[in-house]
């Protein structure tokens, strides 16, 4: 099993090397397929390794590899160190997973473009960085991984670099999410000085006797971690960022910026749940951040013209409802989500990779409509995919969601407000999740008379069934015991928190005892929420189910929100405004006058006060033979008189 | 003859001298006069080496010979050049190094 | 003397450091007598010479005892006894890892900047050897006379490189360098002088060795006094905020073989002095500093990102992110936790490596266009890949990404600031977000966008040589990264003496804080040959020093 971990790590650093080595020399065909079994390999392995630990019992603690001693100095010890349980074992299946799929549905996709190679460069290297991340068992080994993504995505983001907003947005991922990096690094400097380690299994132990439930200290560093969580998983107010990443091609859309990399956050917070359920301020917070965010980003999704820029601002609302899950308390249940997630949303991608590939790169909604006839199986796979996504049972995206309205409201920090909030946000996904399918694959067609839609290749459209077969059936691991299921996936991930739960009993109560308590509430939330996301389903069909759904209903009825929702509610516009363009004003203004003019001026001015006195100076030496003479001749006689006296 | 004759004698050389450094404007004049101070010099030195027991102010007449042969010898060579160079020896012309 | 000193190849050994100074000087002395003409000889000699210190500073990374705090390889030879001076050399974990530094970047830079320079290549490929004598006598010397004529030697060389062989303003470059160097260093002169004739009053021993210097416990008023000059000459070296506009303009105009060794190894001999001296001799006065100093260094950090974001050349872009990169290091130095010591001599080191090749790179952009504006460029990416990742590599390496070498020393210090004080590290933390802002603002300018320069569709992709320079520079930028122990362990012993000398007097310092005058004077007095509480173990340091035995 340990050799089966380091396997997992090894066979996409293999694909790197491989990539770099041979990316530009050999044919596409080649290239494609040896890095796609690279990280197909690495499921295997990762497979293998999570068997082998469910072998050890599924309840066990998890299980950790020594790689070698990273820094080592004075009192600073931090080895590389790998660590498996449950929750690196669901993460490590879903990134090699989906991204084996992602893989091999870009040698459809990718095929004919210059920089073959180096895209399988750099998603393997993605790869690698991803489940450094989820398998590191020390916060800086995590934190390697957390920015090898973030240098990933920024290198995938700004793949096609020559379009000027392809390079302008991967730099705008990259320091945005240096924000987050930033307060994250805070956050470990401060679990370093508390703790002397950033062992995270150490930490977790350790926290009840080194921190106060509730304290300053927790509540500050958890915060801390949280805002790196918000940059990397694209929450308010940090979350700017992903939507712009989608000038990256769309498989990398799909792996990074939906199914895996954006869900580091959420992994971070559950992964150090112990000292986030020590700290119920926190907790507060981070609820309330993505519920906030679900509903503003399911607004925003709703305006889009771009099939892809729908889809990204579902990705923050979806990863608002893990947050809100996890602010809630229920860490197990977010991260059910963010699986189901990782199989729907990144069907979502590929499927709507697979439209712009058939549109000859055209992604405006506005030019397609009716195209369920020319592309059936991505039809089809997307309807599931958006079932899920909507909630719809008993699709994956049903169980997950369902459940995060539950806890939101009956968790252990859960609240009926939340419930409210996270319900605005699942009416909002209906609408936009039907509005995309309404006018893309239904209703008449708008594709402009110089393109020919067609099907895509099969290795797009086989990830394309297997995502689907995920998405629909993915969630039954996570069957309710209201439904006669086991709560299989919540028990099991539960377990790695279960650490958590037994050390956390005077802080609260656990996600699933709070589960087997409620059944009848949870049974009336379970309507609730397939109602709300009929809802959903209704008004977009009223609003879209038309023959010409433009100009599109709620733009006529309310221009003004409709306008603002357009322009993303003038987030990036604010932040330009307020932080921006002041920095660079000041900026040149420390440049220009600070360091040009003080500092150089008062330096150059010395300069300036010994030329002028050297000149005065000068003035003296006239050059005269006889002068000199004379004032030797005077100054001798002043001396012998000076003697003489 | 006294001390005080070779030494007055002296003072007056050395007068002249000076007074030739200071009033003349050609080069060689100049370092004639300067020559002539030193002569001036050595004329006190040897006189005092002959009413004052020992050979100190003999020496000290040998260093300055010697000095001035080398002065002379340098100073010249700087005039010759001076001279082809600007065609004229004429110290108030010479004030390139005026600051 | 051992049976090993018998032998002709023990003597040599025996004087090993001598001769990785008196190689390169020899070097320059062969190239004086080579004719005019024969440039490729001429940089031949150049390259060989500076090869053969490489493998002289290999074979004493090999053969160094990392787990030491002693000064290894030392030699102790009659210099001036009149005055006290003596030729002292030795190196210890610190003084090994810059050696080997400069003997490791000057024979890269000369490979990398080979066909650059086409005039005057007599002077050009002595004085780069000259400079390299220098450097590394500024980081053996033992003695603080040594130490100053080194300091000062080493001035000359790089004042030639930029006035001479510069850019349109490089004189006024060169002289502003040197000007402000010199400043700082007459201080520093005086306060030798002034160090050396107190050390002489309480001990009645005259001498400029460093070893004693270390031991008497200076009075508090004149150990201030000769801290601040010496502090103030290597702030100015370092560069720190605001002593640091000589930087750009002498990056800018230097040739690239110049910008390369100022940014590798000049700017490391300020925050090698102060580790050296500043710490060691003047403890109390230095612990006084630390907010002072924390402040200028977080100033820098932040400053110096700022104005590098707004820079339109780039290589005072570079330049200016030097000064933001050296605030880390001066802030991890006065931290005086191990930790922070070690991260700071490694950042140096990484600082080093990854600037040098910035350097380097962007010497290859303007030898191919003749020009650093970053708004000449653009897309450049498309013709050159090779470069391209080269660049990138570099420029995250610069911003301190983990798994690269930055990250490890940058993380290093904020962590020993942390626990020195939340407010010496998060102020610094900002500087990290602004290290992206300007480097990916380079690599935007340069490598993305549009290739819609005629100029620039041209241009070559790096060629072998070019390729070959960057090669070693890479391996090091990730290994450290990756595997950073082989290059901690032997800052080891150096971070945990100096450590441990600081601690020992942070108790009196708050007592000389908390009483101001009373107690001064006192210990002017009465206190002149005051005991270290440390004084039980140094002796034996310094007697270890004196030996002229090699350790190994």
């Amino acid at each position: 099993m340990t050799t089966a971990l380091k396997l997992v790590l090894l066979f996409p650093l293999i694909g790197v090397v491989f990539g770099l080595s041979f990316g530009r020399r050999l044919p596409e065909k080649v290239v494609g397929w040896i890095s796609s079994l690279c990280i197909g390999a690495a499921f295997v392995s990762a497979l293998i390794a999570v068997t082998g630990f469910i072998g050890l019992g599924a309840d066990g603690v998890g299980v950790s590899v020594r790689l070698f001693e990273w820094i080592s100095t004075g009192p600073v010890h931090i080895d590389a160190t790998l660590w498996l349980d449950q929750l690196s074992s669901v993460m490590i299946l879903v990134v090699t997973g989906v991204g084996f799929l992602i893989h091999v549905y870009s040698i459809g996709y990718m095929h004919g473009d210059w920089g073959f190679g180096r895209f399988f460069t750099y998603m393997n290297l993605f790869t690698f960085a991803m489940l450094l991340l989820v398998l590191g068992d020390s916060l800086a080994m995590l934190f390697i991984g957390w920015e090898g993504v973030g240098l990933c995505s920024y290198l995938l983001i700004g793949f096609w670099f020559e379009k000027d907003s392809a390079a302008d947005a991967g730099r705008k991922a990259f320091v945005v999410n240096r924000i987050g990096d930033a307060a994250f690094i805070s956050g470990m400097l401060g679990i370093f000085a508390l703790f002397g380690t950033l062992e995270i299994q150490e930490i977790l132990h350790n926290s009840h006797e080194i921190l106060a439930g509730g304290g300053a200290a927790v509540t500050i560093i958890t915060l801390l971690l949280f805002v790196g969580a918000t940059g990397k998983s694209a929450q308010i107010p940090l979350h700017i960022w992903l939507p712009d990443a989608m000038e990256g091609p769309t498989p990398v859309s799909a792996l990074i910026h939906a199914a895996t990399m954006v869900t580091a956050g959420v992994y971070l917070v559950a992964r150090m749940g112990v000292l986030f359920q020590m700290a119920p301020v926190t907790l507060v917070v981070v609820a309330l951040v993505g519920a906030l965010t679900a509903i503003v980003a399911g607004f925003i999704a709703i305006a889009q013209h771009d099939i892809k820029k729908v889809l990204a601002y579902s990705t923050v609302s979806q990863l608002g409802f893990m947050f809100l899950a996890l602010g809630a308390g229920a860490f197990s249940v977010g991260i059910f989500h963010l699986m189901t997630h990782a199989f729907f949303k990144g069907l979502l991608f590929l499927g709507a990779g697979s439209v712009i590939h058939a549109m000859a790169d055209k992604q405006d909604m506005r030019e397609m409509g009716g195209l369920k006839k020319h592309l059936p199986i991505t039809h089809a796979t997307m309807l599931i995919a958006g079932l899920a996504l909507a909630g719809i049972p008993f699709f994956s995206g049903f169980f997950s969601k369902d459940e995060i309205l539950f806890e939101a409201w009956a968790g252990p920090n859960g609240h009926p407000l939340f419930w409210a909030l996270g319900a605005i946000a699942a009416v909002l996904t209906g609408i936009y999740i039907f509005r995309l399918l309404y006018l893309t694959f239904w209703g008449t067609s708008r594709v402009p008379d110089d393109v020919h839609p067609h099907e895509s290749p099969y290795t797009m459209t086989v990830p394309l069934m297997i995502l689907a077969a995920l998405a629909a059936l993915g969630g039954f691991v996570g069957l309710p015991q209201v439904l006669g299921g086991g709560a299989w996936i919540q028990e099991f991930i539960g377990n790695a928190t279960g650490a958590v739960s037994h050390a956390v009993e005077a802080v609260g109560g656990h996600a699933e005892e709070a589960t087997h308590g409620n059944s009848g509430l949870q049974v009336v939330l379970m309507v609730v929420s397939v109602l709300l996301a009929l809802t959903g389903y209704w008004i977009a069909r009223k609003w879209y189910g038309r023959e010409n759904p433009y100009p599109e209903v709620p733009e006529t009825a309310a221009p003004g929100l409709w306008k603002a929702m357009r322009q993303k509610f003038y987030f990036d516009e604010f932040y330009f405004m307020v932080i921006g363009r002041p920095l660079q004003k000041a900026s040149e203004w420390l440049y220009r006058v600070f360091d040009v003019k003080v500092i150089d001026g008062t330096v150059n001015g010395a300069g300036q006060v010994t030329t002028t006195l050297a000149r005065w100076i000068a003035g003296l030496q006239v050059g005269h033979v006889g002068s000199y003479a004379l004032a030797m001749a005077g100054g001798a006689i002043i001396l012998m008189i000076l003697l003489l006296i | 003859m006294t001390l005080t004759g070779y030494l007055i004698l002296s003072a007056i050389l050395f007068t002249l001298g000076v007074l030739g450094v200071l009033l003349r404007r050609n080069a060689i004049m100049i370092l004639m006069s300067i020559e002539l101070m030193l002569n001036a010099v050595n004329l006190a030195m040897v006189a005092f080496s002959r009413f004052i027991p020992g050979l100190d102010g003999q020496v000290i007449s040998f260093l300055i010979i010697a000095i001035a042969a080398a002065e002379a010898a340098v100073g010249l060579a700087l005039v010759v050049q001076v001279a082809r160079d600007r065609q004229t020896v004429d110290v108030d012309d010479l004030t390139l190094l005026r600051g | 003397m051992n049976a090993q000193d018998l032998t002709f190849f023990g003597s040599i050994w025996a004087h090993w450091l001598s001769w990785t100074i008196l190689i390169p000087v020899l070097g320059a002395l062969a190239i004086a007598i080579v004719p005019k003409d024969r440039h490729t000889l001429m940089k031949g000699i150049a390259l060989v010479v500076s090869l053969v210190v490489l493998a002289m500073g290999l074979t004493i990374w090999f053969s160094f005892d990392p787990d030491s705090a002693a000064f290894q390889f030392a030699e102790n030879m009659k210099w001036i006894p009149g005055i006290g001076a003596a030729y002292l050399v030795g190196i210890d974990g610190m003084s090994m890892m810059l050696l080997v530094l400069t003997a490791f970047l000057t024979p890269i830079a000369l490979v990398g900047t080979w066909t650059s320079v086409t005039e005057k290549m007599k002077g050009y490929t002595a004085s780069i050897l000259m400079l390299e004598a220098g450097m590394i006598g500024v980081f053996i010397a033992r003695d603080l006379f040594l130490f100053y004529i080194f300091w000062e030697a080493m001035l000359i060389p790089m004042y030639l490189l930029i006035g001479v062989w510069g850019g349109p303003r490089r004189v006024y470059a060169a002289v502003k360098f040197i000007l402000y160097t010199l400043v700082g260093s007459f201080l520093m002169l005086i306060a030798i002088l002034a160090l050396y004739f107190l050390h002489g009053r309480l001990t009645g021993i005259y001498t400029f060795d460093l070893a004693a210097l270390e031991q008497i416990a200076l009075p508090f008023g004149p150990q201030m006094w000769l801290f601040l000059a010496f502090t103030f000459a290597f702030c100015i070296k370092v560069p720190l905020w605001p002593f640091h506009t000589w930087l750009p303009d002498a990056h800018v105009e230097a040739p690239t073989f110049g910008s390369v060794i100022l940014a590798g190894v000049l700017l490391k001999m300020g925050t090698y002095g102060l580790l050296r001296f500043s710490l060691p001799i003047f403890p109390i006065a230095a612990t006084i500093a630390v907010p002072w100093m924390a402040t200028l260094a977080i100033i820098g950090i932040i400053y110096g990102g700022l104005v590098a974001w707004v820079q339109k050349d780039i290589k005072s872009l570079v330049a200016y992110s030097s000064v933001a990169h050296l605030g880390f290091v001066v802030l991890g130095i006065f931290t005086f936790r191990a930790e922070g010591l070690s991260g700071s001599i490694l950042q140096m080191v990484n600082h080093g490596l990854s600037t040098g090749a910035l350097f380097i790179l962007v010497g290859y952009i303007y030898q191919r266009r003749h020009t650093r504006e970053i708004s000449e460029f653009g897309g450049l990416a498309r013709v050159m890949p090779i470069y391209a990742a080269f660049l990138l590599v570099v420029a995250f390496s610069s911003a301190g990404l983990p798994g690269l070498n930055g990250f490890v020393g940058e993380f290093l210090i904020l962590i020993a600031a942390f626990q020195v004080s939340p407010w010496m590290a998060i102020p610094a933390i900002p500087g990290i977000i602004i290290a992206a802002l300007y480097l990916l603002r380079m690599v935007r300018g340069i490598l993305w966008g549009p290739l819609d320069k005629e100029e620039n569709k041209v241009l070559k992709d790096l060629n072998l040589r070019e390729i070959v320079t960057m090669v070693p520079l890479l391996f090091f930028i990730v290994f450290i990264g990756v595997f950073p122990k082989p290059f901690l362990r032997p800052l080891e012993p150096v971070a945990a003496k100096i450590e441990k000398r600081m601690s020992s007097v942070r108790q009196p310092v708050r007592y000389v804080i908390e009483t101001p005058t009373t107690v001064e004077s006192e210990e002017q007095e009465i206190q002149l040959k005051a005991e270290e509480p440390a004084s039980d173990t140094e002796p034996t340091e310094s007697d270890e020093l004196h030996s002229a035995e090699m350790v190994k």
